[in-house]
């Protein structure tokens, strides 16, 4: 993407402008998100005397594992000013082809090593249309999102693969030895570590922020943009694949609508690690916070029975205010007038805001639940 | 991109061309598409056929022309399935508890709904500087949230509805289904918005660039607040008819509709980039989505094949368009030269 979507409302200042200077006086975006995950960790104890239990806690983060493992390749596209929708297709459409492959008899691991490749290939194509035929990653990931969806259910159709070997459902259920860490857990952990030395300690790494802040800039001085870029994908293909090998292990099962809409929640967690939108900055550790916030949040929601649908209430409610924020001084800063016209918009917001949540809790219950 | 910044009027030309390029592009396409499918289904080219591809693209098309709105001044709106999805929901619980609600009030208050929740997208990108992807991302979670928390994860089915409300849809108007006279209204009135008067031009002067549009005077926060606002007013339009048309509001009504709606605006020739796009293309581009579809079940191709034949039409879309874009540049280059 050479120009940001959405940039027509932010041109006068770059997107990161405001949070850096909030970013400045909290000293760090990460002790913002150190400080929250304390916050709801402590409401969690509160809330449940089961929740510090470490088998709980070691538990609950299988859940996450997979939204982490793509997450890491996702910081390293944003970071870029790039985006990769098709992530939660690739993970269908890998876990699908294993599935597939699994049910013509060929051996599991076999078959896994298949579906890493078919995430490799799948994120090679879309960073060969991203940037050699440098079209922009908003449209082309649309379109393989429904592309490697649409293969997932071409190959499996309505049926789901099953009865995959232990050895091989152990990848997503199981726990390290006698201990009782999962092995999604320490894969992740490994993981991490080495994308978080790729972004801050080499060239790659680099790099990225380079693209992420001028690419055209970066071009001129010799960055190898392209193939930069298409490297990116092809890891995020491979995370895919893998966290979909681990999220078809912990099924025990396939079906073709595996990890459907996965993408919104890695990019949500990603955006609130505080990786700019718009490129060029953000941190590996930022990320990880915000991927254990997201977490026990969930599980702190889960604790008091709330639907795992209406936990996206809280959660898209946390990704916009961790925009709007830091932001919001600087926009009630701009305003020059406080009289007049000015506050007769915000009356009229505030009342259309009461008008309608009087009717969204008065027609409700109109029908009685079931 | 370097030297199209340098001649935006040449870069303006050259879309118009391509925009010019695509509308002729896709028509040759939809013919040669129902050629071949006509010698293998002779049912395909009969007017029922056509009636039914109509009657299944009248909502796509209502709702790609909102996006296309949004997208012309650079954003997107991702918003638009949640917001289809809980004004259906909140409208059909009114209808159930109030059978004798005549069917265009209906409309009316599934347009207002949309409206506040499209307004709350406005002023968080316009007003709070939120990229529209990311403010766009939170409410499609958040709207969708809500559908599950108003509803309490029920649905309200057909045999609930009162046949007035289902009528909405299913009536016609001398032979002319409502639904379908429903998307060509709105498509002539988002035509002469669009193109004569004054706020319509200005979407596109946002689009093109910012800066310019504000130095000529124009109000951008209020233009792009104007588009989010409208985008939500035709979801909720388009939620009252999905209700009324499939005889039902569920927990995930039109649940991934987005994707649908920017293909069909990218397909039809929308800059997804901003600043330019045509009403015809995007009725088109919704058009040919909806010939395929059809298409691919009268020719027997797998249902399961569909998404991936709608995946593979957005990517060769974007390519043939930097193809012919890139092919024009060079061309309008060469002849600067001589």
């Amino acid at each position: 993407m050479t120009k940001p979507i959405g940039s027509a409302a932010t041109t006068q200042q770059p997107a990161y402008s405001a949070r850096d200077t909030l970013a400045r006086l909290l000293v760090r975006w990460e002790w913002l998100l150190v400080v929250l995950i304390i916050a709801v960790a402590v409401l969690n104890t509160r809330l449940s005397p089961f929740f510090l239990r470490t088998n709980n806690l070691l538990r609950t983060t299988s859940d996450f594992m997979e939204i982490g493992i793509m997450m890491l390749p996702m910081v390293f596209i944003i970071v870029t000013g790039n985006i990769d929708l098709s992530i939660a297709s690739t993970l269908g459409l890998s876990a699908s082809f294993m599935g597939w492959l699994h049910i013509m008899g060929v051996n599991i691991w076999l078959a896994a090593t298949a579906a890493l490749l078919v995430g490799a290939l799948a994120g090679l194509l879309n960073g060969v249309l991203i940037a050699r035929l440098r079209l922009p990653a908003l449209v082309v990931t649309l379109g393989t999102f429904s592309f490697y969806r649409g293969l997932a259910y071409a190959l499996l159709g309505d049926q789901a693969a099953r009865g995959y070997p232990p050895a091989f459902t152990s990848l997503g259920q199981g726990t390290l030895g006698r201990t009782r860490i999962p092995v999604a857990l320490l894969i992740f952990v490994l993981l991490a570590l080495a994308f978080g030395l790729v972004l801050n300690r080499m060239t790659f790494g680099r790099y990225l922020y380079v693209i992420g802040n001028n690419e055209e800039a970066s071009r001129f001085s010799g960055v190898p943009t392209v193939r930069i870029k298409i490297a990116m994908y092809v890891l995020s293909g491979l995370m895919a694949a893998l966290a979909g090998l681990i999220l078809a292990a912990r099924f025990g099962s396939t079906r073709p609508d595996i990890g459907t809409g996965l993408e919104l929640t890695v990019i949500t967690v990603t955006v609130l690690g505080g990786i700019s939108i718009f490129g060029g900055s953000g941190t590996m550790i930022g990320a990880i916070l915000a991927l254990l916030l997201i977490g026990i949040l969930r599980f702190g929601m889960g604790l008091v029975n709330i639907q795992g649908q209406v936990q996206d209430i809280v959660i898209g409610s946390l990704l916009i205010l961790s925009i709007l924020l830091p932001r919001l001084a600087g926009q009630l800063s701009a305003i020059r007038s406080w009289r007049g016209a000015t506050l007769g918009k915000i009356g009229l917001a505030l009342l259309v805001t009461v008008l309608f949540g009087w009717f969204f809790f008065w027609s409700r219950t109109l029908i009685p639940a079931k | 991109m370097g030297k199209m910044d340098m001649a935006p009027r040449l870069r303006a030309g050259l879309l118009q061309a391509v925009i010019k390029f695509r509308e002729a592009g896709i028509l040759v396409f939809i013919v040669a598409l129902a050629a071949v499918v006509t010698l293998r289904t002779p049912a395909f080219l009969t007017l029922d056929n056509f009636r039914d591809i109509l009657l299944n693209i009248s909502i796509l098309v209502i709702v790609a022309l909102a996006q296309s709105m949004v997208i012309i001044t650079r954003g997107v709106d991702l918003s638009v399935g949640s917001i289809i999805g809980l004004t259906a929901m909140m409208v059909s619980f009114v209808v159930v508890a109030f059978p004798a609600l005549p069917g265009p009030v209906a409309m009316v208050l599934g347009m207002l709904l949309g409206m506040v929740l499209g307004s709350f997208n406005g002023v968080l990108i316009s007003f709070g500087g939120v990229p529209p992807i990311i403010a766009t991302l939170g409410t499609l979670s958040i709207y969708r949230g809500l559908v599950f928390w108003y509803s309490r994860g029920t649905w309200v089915n057909a045999s609930q509805l009162p046949p007035g409300f289902r009528q909405l849809a299913k009536g016609s108007v001398l032979l002319l289904p409502n639904i379908i006279l429903g998307a060509i209204i709105v498509v002539a009135a988002v035509y002469y918005f669009l193109r004569y008067t004054r706020t319509g031009r200005d979407i596109y002067t946002v689009g093109s660039n910012p800066d310019a549009a504000r130095f000529a005077g124009i109000r951008v926060q209020r233009v792009i607040f104007l588009v989010y606002m409208l985008s939500g007013l035709l979801c909720g339009l388009a939620g009252v008819l999905w209700a009324s048309r499939f005889e039902a509001a569920q927990t995930n009504t039109a649940a991934g509709f987005e994707l649908q709606t920017v293909a069909a605006s990218v397909v039809g020739g929308v800059n997804i980039f901003g600043g330019s796009g045509s009403v015809l293309g995007v009725v088109l581009g919704a058009f040919l989505l909806g010939t395929i579809q059809n298409a691919l079940t009268l020719v027997g191709i797998s249902p399961f094949w569909q998404l991936a034949a709608q995946g593979l039409l957005i990517l060769l879309a974007v390519i043939v368009d930097s193809a012919i874009l890139r092919r024009l540049q060079r061309f309008a280059s060469g002849a600067q030269r001589v």
